[in-house]
């Protein structure tokens, strides 16, 4: 039996995440436990990892720093024991090196790079909310088979700039590209909302479920 | 590139649909939860439910709606209506909402959309404008457009986006209802106000109504009920009539 840690440090998207990770697996026939824990104990002995994140990258990485142990866990069971993570949306901006939200708040520092307002130009409306194309920036297992042109739900305003393109998954397109998509070993993040992008989304989802990146 | 959201939007009062519903082939036509499925299937963008219940226990009613529909629906889902307080917020996002509008409250205290969007981020928080046209203004009406308030729509709209609001759901009280199109001045004068994303709400009667409120308007979304509902008008035909007047939308295979 395998298990899936999805980390509960307070955030929003925690349920919406638990619940289409299970709609993943069945859709990826895997019988794998969902356990949603602030436990770290438990992130440790996990096969899987997500982190979900919503909202303030301050807030979200305060957050995850008050959960007794946890990011010594992760650096352990992801850096060093190369476990599978998914990072989603805020989850995946704490990857970065820095994030530039109100100030200057360091991030797990996994992924070279900092978290940046988006300042598309055009009039363009911030946040960045809505659905748009993906463009595929690597031939990754997580993102086969979302169908031609797939489509995903963002809301943010702040989106990662990787200081190495070949860490970019995927882009999408809103007054030039900005980072839809992060993967690097056996790290991957979407800045989207997977959970929230209906087939497309399940799809992804259910791709890292049956990722192998070892 | 951004496409354009298109949102049908259920009127729920006490866990069912108040607003005529005519769906083909839905056994329980007044079933929010299973009219949220049939849109999702359709491709609908987003989801707005209004609760309009007045009674205490309609709240946990409504609550268990957007939890039961979250569990099957894996789209955003907005919702509004009596929200009061960040702490109604909270409950509603931690119900399965990803976005929860405020309308009345906003406008008696302005205040609670700096709360809500510390509580739960400004991606969760879209603020709901009711506005008539008086003069050469627009002036705000809330309790369901029912009480004038004296203030204008422009100028609030800019506070809101001071005060962190990811969105305004922008409602024409002229036009609701009477399926003559979007007011369309009155989103001009919003949109290039505001540099956040602004929904059409009011007057929608036919799919081609739908494309003005963006090229022109510059609105991010449209929003409508009863042309859905009714069957008026499919969600394909929706996306097609965007399509041919130029307004980007998502590619849905059903």
């Amino acid at each position: 039996m395998t298990t899936l840690a999805l980390i509960d440090y307070g955030s929003g998207n925690l349920h919406s995440a638990e619940r289409a990770l299970r709609a993943a697996a069945s859709l990826a026939g895997s019988d794998i436990v969902i356990d949603v824990t602030s436990n770290a104990g438990r992130v440790a002995r996990a096969d899987r990892i997500v982190l979900p994140g919503v909202g303030h990258f301050a807030d979200c990485a305060a957050g995850l720093r008050a959960v007794d142990g946890m990011t010594d866990t992760l650096e352990a069971a992801v850096i060093s024991g190369g476990k599978p993570f998914l990072g989603i949306c805020v989850g995946m901006q704490l990857m970065a090196e820095w994030g530039l939200e109100d100030g200057k708040t360091p991030g797990l520092g996994w992924i070279a790079g900092d978290v940046r307002r988006i300042e598309p130009d055009k009039g363009l409306a911030v946040p960045h909310m809505g659905w748009n194309g993906l463009v595929l920036q690597q031939d990754h297992p997580v993102l086969k088979n979302l169908g031609d042109d797939p489509h995903v739900y963002f809301t943010h305003s702040y989106a990662m700039v990787p200081a190495n393109q070949a860490d970019i998954a995927a882009t999408a397109d809103y007054g030039g590209p900005i980072t839809a998509a992060v993967a690097r070993d056996n790290l991957f993040g979407t800045q989207f909302h997977p959970e929230k992008s209906q087939r497309v989304g399940l799809r992804l989802l259910a791709n890292f479920l049956n990722w192998d990146p070892s | 590139m951004l496409k354009t959201r298109i949102i049908p939007c259920l009127d729920v009062k006490d866990g069912r649909t108040v607003k005529g519903i005519n769906f083909v082939d839905l056994r329980d036509a007044g079933d929010p939860v299973a009219l949220a499925k049939a849109y999702d299937a359709q491709g609908a963008d987003e989801l707005c439910f209004l609760d309009i219940t007045a009674s205490h226990e309609g709240r946990g009613t409504m609550l268990d709606v957007v939890r039961r529909t979250a569990e099957q629906c894996f789209m955003p889902l907005t919702v509004g209506g009596g929200v009061r307080s960040a702490a109604d917020l909270v409950q509603l996002l931690r119900s399965g909402a990803d976005k929860v509008a405020i309308n009345s409250a906003a406008v008696a205290n302005p205040a609670v959309i700096t709360e809500c969007a510390a509580k739960g981020g400004s991606q969760a928080v879209v603020v709901a404008i009711d506005a008539r046209k008086s003069g050469d203004t627009w002036e705000i009406f809330t309790h369901g457009g029912r009480q004038p308030t004296g203030i204008d729509a422009v100028e609030f709209a800019a506070e809101a986006e001071r005060r962190g609001a990811g969105e305004i759901l922008l409602t024409s009280m002229d036009k609701d209802g009477t399926k003559s199109g979007y007011d369309i001045p009155l989103l001009k004068a919003i949109t290039e106000t505001v540099s956040i994303p602004v929904v059409a709400s009011g007057g929608a009667g036919s799919a081609q109504d739908l494309a003005p409120a963006v090229l022109e308007g510059g609105a991010n979304a449209v929003l409508a009920a009863s042309i859905f509902h009714f069957g008026e008008v499919t969600l394909a035909e929706a996306r097609q009539a965007l399509a041919d007047a130029g307004a980007p939308v998502r590619p849905f295979e059903t």
